[in-house]
């Protein structure tokens, strides 16, 4: 079992014959994805490597059997990108693009409302089933196959910082998730939660949030009421200063909200396992999953 | 991108905002001739900087003939303005805004900003105006009006009313703010702002309504599709650190604290978390800086002269997750930009992924001062130390 990706995904690369998009697809292949489908606009007929190309998704939909959908789009392009992905009626949208404008993702997310499908990111490295499944920009092998644990985040590199601790401590992951670093997402922590809790091989959640925005508080309370899977917790930004942003578009402090401590303290109310020392993550996961 | 009082006025303009009369001025002569323009005293003469708070720090006053005009400008350009927001060391004015004085009935508050919790855009108004607006929805939130407009639909004219009711505006004032507030959320809207605040909002006695104060952010992923935003830059408002790193694409912030440990890292995620683990082992990073996924050596050295640029940093934390990017490769980077940079401080080099032996071994055999870390405790322990003995 796993979450929103698995052996059976069928995925499309938007901007597919680009530098980015060529170099995460050949990735994505060789770690097992089936990808049946690229898209760039102009280039249909043509192929990158073995992988047809398309000019529409819904081309790719209709033809190669795409259900999924993985975006390399620049930033003035993504939205549109994104919608339509929506549009050609894949299940599951995945952007990759940082930099995308607010405005843009305002109207992206009111625009999905209407539509049968999920969006993971933007911003973000994607998700992967390990041994299953990648669909993003993620390290392939420093994951461990089989579960028992789900991780989410709103970051990179951390994330795979966290699945390494996790994977040199011997335990595995169901599905590894970024949510992404953006204001205005897709999918958030609440989803991921809530799939991860009805997954029946997920027996805990590892949840790694930062600075800004209120995403964490909210997800603290779903655990609080909702959750029966134990939740370790880790929040970046304790020492960042109020009113920048650091380096996420979403990680900001703003006035006295979106705080470091405010989340931690959210969180332990919660009843998360909160780690305060990145270095001691795997230890604390060890510990709570045994 | 934060924007100047006088510049967001002349976008207001331009929408149909009404604003009071006023120019920018660099020299008290200058600020002597626009007063001259407004036909009539008091005028206010107000410092133009990217910080609010500028009344409170000295910088906003009232002159009431063409002589206290200049003298006025004479003191207020060229001071060190210390605001909340300025931080400690202030910044220096250099330009103000000469403005008519008005009659001022009331205060209100007005702003526009997306809302990443309901993806909305949320016009938020107040009649308890300028004020701190966090200090209103702390005391008294129930003195906020709260509209949320969907981006798809833009404002509606209930919408409107909803505010200009709301805030309790004579009947003679709310023809004129239904327009201020149309005008004031297309020029939102248009151009990608994440912030759009007018404090104080006036209600004058004649039952107009002027934006006294104009703030305005335009957010930076959307720069692009706006030239004319682009223009409107002021490097002086800038660290010189942070616009040198804006340069290479390197997210740099300058803590200006008491850190003396640069740090290094790929991906914000974990530049933040690097800084708390810094300041857990006892010592205080120096700033934050992120090289991107997929840092390369060119954007290491890049990164190294940024650092090395603050004269606080007494030793450097490089913390890097090789992922797809592999870590013999990082190594030989490090190792060149740390030659070419003529590196005089102690570095401790983290690194982990793929091909991370082999990193280590060329690290090692450098003959430079870099010392390993095997893993993030042991790194903020070691960087820790010299931050002790520095």
């Amino acid at each position: 079992m796993s979450i929103f990706v698995d052996k059976n995904t069928r995925l499309v690369v938007q901007g597919i014959t680009g530098k980015e998009g060529q170099f995460h697809t050949r990735h994505c292949i060789s770690y097992g994805t089936q990808v049946v489908a690229g898209v760039t606009p102009g280039k249909g007929g043509q192929k990158m490597d073995d992988v047809p190309v398309f000019n529409t998704v819904a081309d790719s939909v209709d033809k190669a059997g795409a259900n999924c959908s993985l975006i390399f789009v620049p930033p003035p392009f993504a939205a549109d990108a994104i919608m339509e992905a929506a549009d050609a009626g894949v299940d599951l949208i995945v952007a990759i693009t940082e930099g995308i404008p607010v405005m843009d993702m305002l109207k992206v997310k009111n625009y999905l409302k209407s539509k049968p499908c999920r969006l993971i990111g933007p911003n973000c490295p994607g998700i992967i089933t390990p041994g299953q499944c990648k669909v993003g920009i993620m390290p392939g092998p420093i994951h461990k196959p089989g579960g028992p644990i789900g991780v989410v985040s709103r970051s990179g590199t951390l994330t795979y910082e966290v699945v390494h601790q996790l994977t040199q401590k011997g335990i595995g992951q169901t599905t590894c998730i970024g949510i992404g670093g953006d204001p205005v997402n897709g999918t958030n922590f609440i989803d991921c939660l809530e799939a991860f809790e009805a997954d029946d091989e997920t027996r805990g959640v590892v949840m790694v949030g930062e600075i800004g925005g209120d995403a964490e508080e909210k997800a603290a309370e779903f655990i609080s009421a909702r959750m029966s899977k134990p939740v370790v917790g880790f929040i970046a930004g304790l020492t960042a200063p109020p009113g920048r942003r650091m380096g996420h578009a979403g990680a900001i402090i703003s006035g006295s909200s979106g705080t470091a401590q405010g989340k931690i303290d959210s969180m332990k109310a919660g009843g998360i396992h909160v780690c305060e020392n990145l270095g001691s993550l795997g230890d604390l996961c060890a510990e709570v999953f045994k | 991108m934060k924007i100047h009082e006088y510049q967001a006025k002349e976008l207001f303009r331009n929408f149909g905002v009404p604003v009071p009369e006023g120019s920018v001025a660099f020299s008290p002569e200058e600020a002597a001739a626009a007063a001259d323009k407004l036909g009539g005293f008091p005028v206010v003469v107000k410092a133009q900087i990217h910080a609010g708070g500028r009344g409170k720090g000295g910088g906003v006053k009232l002159a009431k003939s063409r002589k206290e005009v200049s003298s006025l400008a004479g003191e207020i350009i060229g001071m060190n303005l210390v605001t909340h927001q300025t931080g400690p060391s202030g910044q220096k004015v250099r330009k103000v805004l000469v403005e008519q004085g008005l009659d001022i009935a009331k205060e209100l508050y007005l702003s526009i900003l997306p809302d990443r919790a309901t993806a909305t855009h949320v016009i938020m108004a107040s009649e308890a105006g300028g004020m701190d607006i966090e200090t209103v929805a702390a005391e008294t939130p129930e003195k906020i009006i709260k509209v949320f407009v969907d981006p798809l639909l833009g404002l509606q004219a209930y919408q409107c009313r909803q505010v200009g009711f709301g805030l309790n505006l004579p009947p003679a004032a709310l023809k004129p703010f239904f327009k201020l507030l149309t005008g004031l959320y297309k020029l939102f809207a248009q151009y990608d702002c994440s912030l759009v605040e007018i404090n104080p909002l006036v209600l004058t006695a004649d039952d107009n309504v002027l934006a006294l104060d104009a703030k305005l952010d335009v957010d930076s992923n959307a720069l692009y599709r706006h030239r004319d935003i682009q223009e409107y830059r002021d490097i002086d408002e800038e660290d010189p650190l942070e616009y040198e790193a804006s340069k290479h694409n390197l997210n740099y912030i300058n803590l200006q604290g008491a850190g003396n440990i640069g740090n290094m890292v790929n991906g914000a995620g974990l530049a933040m978390a690097t800084m708390d683990i810094i300041k857990l082992a006892g010592a205080e990073p120096a700033n934050f800086l992120d090289v991107g996924g997929g840092a390369n050596a060119e954007m290491v050295e890049n990164g190294f002269r940024i650092i090395l640029g603050d004269e606080n940093v007494k030793g450097i934390l490089i913390n890097i997750f090789g992922g797809i990017l592999r870590c013999d490769v990082l190594a030989q980077g490090v190792v060149e930009a740390a030659k070419k940079t003529g590196l005089n401080v102690p570095v401790v080099v983290r690194m982990e992924g793929t091909n991370v032996e082999e990193g280590r071994k060329i690290l090692a055999e450098s003959g430079l001062n870099l010392i390993t870390a095997v893993d993030l405790k042991d790194a903020a322990a070691k960087i820790a130390e010299i931050a002790g003995n520095a």
